[in-house]
């Protein structure tokens, strides 16, 4: 079996599917929202995933990299992705336009285990880009609203410009299936009408919760884990129901190349949702 | 398994007829140590080599190779580097490692660019004698029962040859008449000697069993921290180890067009960028942390994924490390062992 004719006996997982960008814009100066369609219509459509995958998002010649997918499963078709501009791939992507086309695949890692988390209140933890992987989960509750109990976010920004889906979130005040606190470090503008200070300001703001009936998500930059957490714990909530998503260098999305390795799992398959337990259990986590 | 004979004489004249539509590799002479190279000139072939310089994972995935060719229409596969061989002269430990590949890269996702490299190579065992080095029979990996497709035990005079698989039968029964079905009372009784002092020449043994409880007990132990000033980051022993499989990819596009290359190339975890993501972030910034990474994954947490630890014991490691860091000095003193001498060594030489 030499040369040209050779024929693979399995599907090469590596292989991208191209997808085109249907809308980009910018959410705050360095983060710019990609609404992203597989461009083989069945694919699309028929494409399914868990809030809390990725998907690993590729720019021919620059390269490919892990993005959280934002979007919900419930609204089918259309892939979203909050992306910040930090290396050669968000790059090359910022300076793409509508309708170009990208590689495309996944869906890659475990996900939330939402099957666990029905029927449950839902207490969700947000810092900055860390609202990449929780608005999948937060919309996904919203369109079944009816499969969980109370539903509530906290949203910490550094100021407001900074603040991620920043309207989006202020509209959600308004609705009462949702309790919604809003916080930024610092208000630049005079304008801010919702609390200031860290997120973990908000967590006086919470109504009583039935701790060993809650799951609580947390996602944001690396120092704010370990507050956050601590509040989790105060309230009583089980260890196995702390669940967080971790950020590591996920080259390859399928458990071979090594890089996100931690103990004896890859963070691509075995993550990146993990619980305030497997963080005690495996030292590096976090 | 079958096992039968052949002259020493008639190993050349097999390897001739076998190797007529692929590429023959074999341990061959490089300066004073041995690699694996593609063989034009059978007097090249060393049958008593001791390890190579690289295992031969280089000729599955090698360190650089294309995965996909790009252009504007996107990505087309390449595999245009893989071609059928016959990889003759491999030992017992490194057919293990080999072993230990198939495992990893065909848990969860297959990897078609390792598995079709196997899957076009035929793997001709050799036996070999342990040197100083060399602490296979720690691991259980001096003798293999399995993963090739022939097996030449090495008996002065004559070789035994296992027949592991049909491919392996196929290749007999290009030339039955250089091999010899019947052995003798003798023939059998100078494979147990061999047998016997072979096993005797292991000196000294690691006991693995122990390592994985004490890699747990001895996370936070000063040990590392002297380990990982004595580290100099090279990624050696990523690149000689048989098992070490991480890599990186990148994409490389040509001169003044469109059209270019996504290239996999050899990674290794002791490299300090291994861990860093888009931003700057290090979750591993300490050479001790990265040294505990590459030490954990292959003593203790590989066993608990697959039930044995993915060191093989070759020696590479031991050969190769400028600063005498190796699964054997390191496995010593976890285990609180005097290892030769080393902690000596290192005292005066590098923790001044």
């Amino acid at each position: 079996m030499n040369g040209e004719n050779k024929q693979l006996t399995h599907a090469n997982p590596f292989t991208p599917e191209p997808a085109r960008i249907v809308r980009t814009y910018y959410l705050t100066e360095d983060v710019k929202f990609f609404q992203v369609r597989i461009v083989d219509v069945e694919k699309a459509l028929s494409f399914k995933y868990r809030p809390g995958q990725f998907a690993m998002i590729s720019v021919l010649g620059a390269g490919e990299a892990p993005f959280s997918l934002s979007s919900t499963p419930s609204r089918p078709g259309l892939l979203e992705f909050c992306i910040r501009k930090a290396g050669t791939v968000t790059s090359a992507l910022f300076r793409m336009k509508e309708n170009d086309l990208i590689g495309f695949r996944g869906p890659y890692g475990n996900g939330f285990p939402i099957e666990r988390m029905y029927d449950k209140d839902i207490l969700i933890v947000v810092g900055g880009l860390g609202v990449a992987p929780l608005r999948s989960v937060l919309l996904f509750c919203l369109d079944n609203r009816d499969q969980f109990r109370r539903v509530s976010l906290l949203h910490g920004a550094k100021r407001p410009a900074e603040m991620i889906f920043r309207e989006e979130f202020l509209s959600f005040k308004e609705r009462e299936d949702l309790e919604c606190h809003l916080a930024v470090d610092d208000d630049d503008t005079g304008a801010w009408t919702e609390k200031i200070g860290v997120v973990t300001t908000l967590f006086p703001l919470l109504k009583e919760i039935d701790p060993t009936n809650t799951f609580g998500l947390v996602c944001g930059p690396p120092v704010m884990y370990k507050f956050v957490i601590k509040e989790l714990v105060n309230l009583k909530i089980p260890k196995d129901q702390i669940l967080m998503t971790l950020e590591r260098r996920m080259k390859c999305g399928v458990g071979k190349c090594g890089h996100c390795a931690i103990d004896y799992i890859y963070t691509c398959l075995d993550g990146p949702v993990f619980t305030y337990w497997d963080v005690i259990h495996m030292r590096e986590l976090i | 398994m079958r096992i039968i004979k052949l002259k020493k004489d008639n190993l050349f004249p097999f390897l001739e007829v076998i190797s007529e539509e692929a590429d023959l590799w074999a341990p061959a002479k490089k300066g004073d140590r041995h690699i694996f190279k593609v063989i034009d000139d059978f007097a090249q072939i060393e049958l008593n080599s001791t390890r190579t310089i690289l295992p031969p994972k280089k000729i599955f995935l090698p360190p650089s190779f294309d995965m996909f060719s790009i252009s504007e229409e996107g990505y087309k596969e390449d595999f245009s580097h893989i071609t059928k061989k016959i990889l003759f002269g491999i030992h017992p430990c490194d057919i293990h490692g080999l072993l230990i590949l198939d495992n990893f890269y065909q848990h969860a996702f297959l990897d078609p660019y390792y598995l079709e490299a196997r899957k076009n190579t035929l793997i001709l065992g050799l036996s070999c004698w342990p040197d100083e080095y060399c602490f296979a029979k720690s691991t259980n990996t001096h003798i293999i029962e399995e993963g090739f497709d022939l097996f030449f035990t090495d008996l002065k005079d004559f070789f035994l040859v296992w027949i592991g698989s049909s491919q392996g039968d196929d290749l007999i029964r290009l030339k039955p008449e250089l091999f010899d079905e019947k052995l003798t009372d003798k023939d059998i009784q100078t494979y147990i000697n061999w047998q016997t002092e072979r096993d005797k020449a292991y000196k000294g043994s690691i006991n693995f069993v122990a390592l994985p409880d004490l890699i747990e007990l001895k996370y936070s132990d000063p040990l590392w921290e002297k380990l990982g000033d004595a580290c100099l980051a090279c990624g050696s022993c990523t690149n000689v180890c048989p098992t070490c499989n991480c890599y990186n990819v990148m994409d490389k596009q040509f001169l003044g067009g469109k059209d270019g290359k996504v290239m996999r190339h050899w990674d290794a975890c002791t490299l300090e960028e291994y861990s860093e993501v888009a931003g700057g972030e290090n979750f591993r910034k300490k050479r001790s942390d990265r040294l505990k990474l590459w030490y954990t994954h292959k003593l203790q947490a590989f066993i608990s994924k697959y039930g044995k630890p993915s060191c093989v014991g070759c020696g590479r490691c031991v050969v190769t490390c400028p600063v005498d860091i190796n699964v054997r000095t390191v496995g010593k003193a976890l285990l609180g062992e005097e290892a030769e001498g080393f902690w000596v060594r290192f005292n005066r030489e590098v923790t001044k």
